[in-house]
């Protein structure tokens, strides 16, 4: 039998990618491109400023360590409600799933938005807090108000992603496990992460990434925790200081790029 | 029944904590944007003026995101589908490092690819101050999805064997291409450009760089009223957000399920 791959000459299917190679070039590699070699300029020094100043460091590890907190709460919940979600029928459920997976289609700068109507200055829980006698309490703008905003942004693809990987689990595995007397906790330890391993690893690669380049949010917050993608804005656009800005991108472009190819060459593996 | 044994306070607690922190600020948006004056609450009664003065300053931001994203799923398709056919077809070692490649818009984030643009094509004046400059960023960030989608979608078994017949049948490699094989993976169309739809409607890392006064999005518009004008405008701009966008995804994604149903059967 003629494999189908011979029927389409090797000339054809380079005509099919020529289009898609030469805007991809145009517009993504030769910029890049340039956006690489732009700092040398400066010197050789520029590429390792995100490791050398300690503003710089400071930022890339405040992003990382945030990045981090945040996939980890994330998946944890998560993975709680998508098992919930995937196992309970009741009225409604449907609609709640949609619900809850509404927000993936939202900009960073509405989950922001949310953020301050909740915490802001004049938010609800500085009216609850005034209203209880501790004076007007506001986190928006502070690390715990930037926590909840990259968690609110997280969770619909977490839940989304867990309820279809719950639904898809085998019962048979936990049932024998139960009739053999095991408590909830071994059950959770010794059937529910094994069985959810592969999907937590590619969700939470995908998460972090989204976490470390997530720029809508914090802009928004513009808050006092500051994160790599805000230094990267604020020396591009009000120091005009180019190789900088593209000195730290490439870091930051590294950093979620090797955390996704390590995810993808693990899964790849089992 | 099986699943009451699995029924645990832990998760019905999460389930419901998360479904209340998700849920309380968008109800809580919509509110703020239709009463008079939100640190008096609903009391201050409610109005429409917050969402008509959005609708005289922003107006057009809708209308535009809208096309772009239009044109995003428009540029995708026509740069995808053949590039996706081809990734699908060639057993080349280097198919799989183009593949890759051309991925990366996805892993870097929109920042740096934005300031690559700037650097790069800034100069370029008409070029720089058209919603050209953004939709070409929206479609360098949208279509590896596209691809990914489509490209496992040329790869099913049973549409080799279509083009085989097809092929043997004396069709010309275009004319089975746009004739059979494009009509066979139409739900992955319908899907991959929902998807593209979605994150172009509401990309703001990339745009946000792009965008010149003149051209502005649904987000940076969003991200301009929230920086400088009272919360009721922000909140009246989100629930125009919700009430334009949304249906429009609902519509597509319900009409993408029917597709879906109707290829299946």
């Amino acid at each position: 039998m003629r494999s189908s791959s011979t029927t389409t000459s090797r000339p054809l299917l380079l005509a099919c990618l020529a289009p898609a190679a030469i805007f991809f070039a145009a517009f993504w590699l030769l910029p890049v491109a340039w956006l690489v070699v732009l700092p040398a300029s400066k010197g050789w020094g520029i590429y390792l400023a995100v490791l050398t100043e300690p503003r710089y460091l400071q930022s890339l590890l405040n992003t990382l360590l945030l990045s981090v907190a945040v996939t980890l709460v994330t998946l944890v919940l998560g993975c709680a409600v998508g098992i919930y979600l995937a196992r309970r029928q009741f009225p409604g459920r449907r609609v709640l799933l949609s619900l809850l997976t509404l927000p993936l289609s939202f900009p960073g700068v509405i989950v922001g938005f949310f953020v301050i109507l909740l915490g802001g200055r004049q938010g609800v829980v500085a009216s609850l807090t005034e209203a209880a006698g501790l004076g007007r309490i506001s986190f928006a703008y502070g690390l715990l108000g930037l926590f909840l905003a990259y968690l609110y942004f997280s969770l619909p693809r977490a839940i989304s992603t867990y309820t279809a990987a719950a639904e898809a689990m085998d019962m048979a595995l936990e049932e024998a496990a139960r009739s053999l007397g095991a408590s909830r906790l071994r059950v959770v330890r010794d059937v529910w992460v094994p069985e959810l391993a592969p999907t937590t690893l590619a969700c939470g690669a995908i998460l972090f990434a989204t976490s470390m380049g997530a720029f809508g949010t914090a802009f928004t917050l513009a808050s006092k925790f500051e994160v790599l993608p805000i230094t990267i804005y604020d020396e591009f656009t009000n120091y005009a200081n180019f190789a900088l800005a593209a000195s730290l991108s490439i870091a930051l472009g590294l950093v979620t790029w090797l955390v996704l190819f390590v995810a993808r060459r693990l899964s790849a593996q089992e | 029944m099986r699943t009451s044994r699995n029924a645990s306070p832990f998760l019905l607690a999460t389930t419901l904590a998360v479904t209340l922190f998700m849920l309380a600020p968008m109800l809580l948006s919509v509110l703020a944007g239709l009463v008079n004056n939100y640190s008096t609450g609903l009391s201050s009664g409610l109005t429409l003026r917050w969402l008509a003065e959005v609708l005289d300053n922003y107006g057009d931001t809708v209308a535009w995101s809208l096309a772009i994203a239009l044109g995003a799923v428009a540029g995708t398709l026509l740069l995808g589908v053949p590039c996706a056919y081809a990734l699908a077809r060639s057993r080349s070692r280097w198919a799989g490092v183009f593949e890759e490649l051309l991925t990366l818009p996805v892993a870097v984030p929109g920042l740096a690819t934005a300031l690559a643009l700037i650097l790069a094509y800034g100069q370029i004046t008409a070029f720089r101050q058209s919603f050209g400059f953004i939709l070409v960023g929206h479609i360098i960030y949208t279509r590896p999805f596209m691809v990914r989608v489509l490209s496992s979608a040329f790869q099913r078994r049973d549409l080799r064997a279509l083009e085989e017949a097809s092929r043997s049948l004396g069709a010309g490699f275009w004319r089975c291409l746009a004739g059979v094989m494009v009509p066979a993976v139409f739900p992955a169309i319908v899907a991959g450009s929902l998807m593209v739809f979605t994150l172009s409607v509401g990309e703001f890392n990339l745009t946000w760089m792009l965008h010149t006064p003149l051209t502005r999005t649904l987000p940076v518009g969003l991200a301009d009223s929230y920086a400088s004008m009272r919360i009721e405008v922000g909140s009246a701009y989100t629930l125009v957000f919700f009430l334009v966008i949304l249906p429009v995804l609902w519509a597509l994604q319900h009409l993408a399920n029917l597709l879906q149903k109707r290829y299946e059967t």
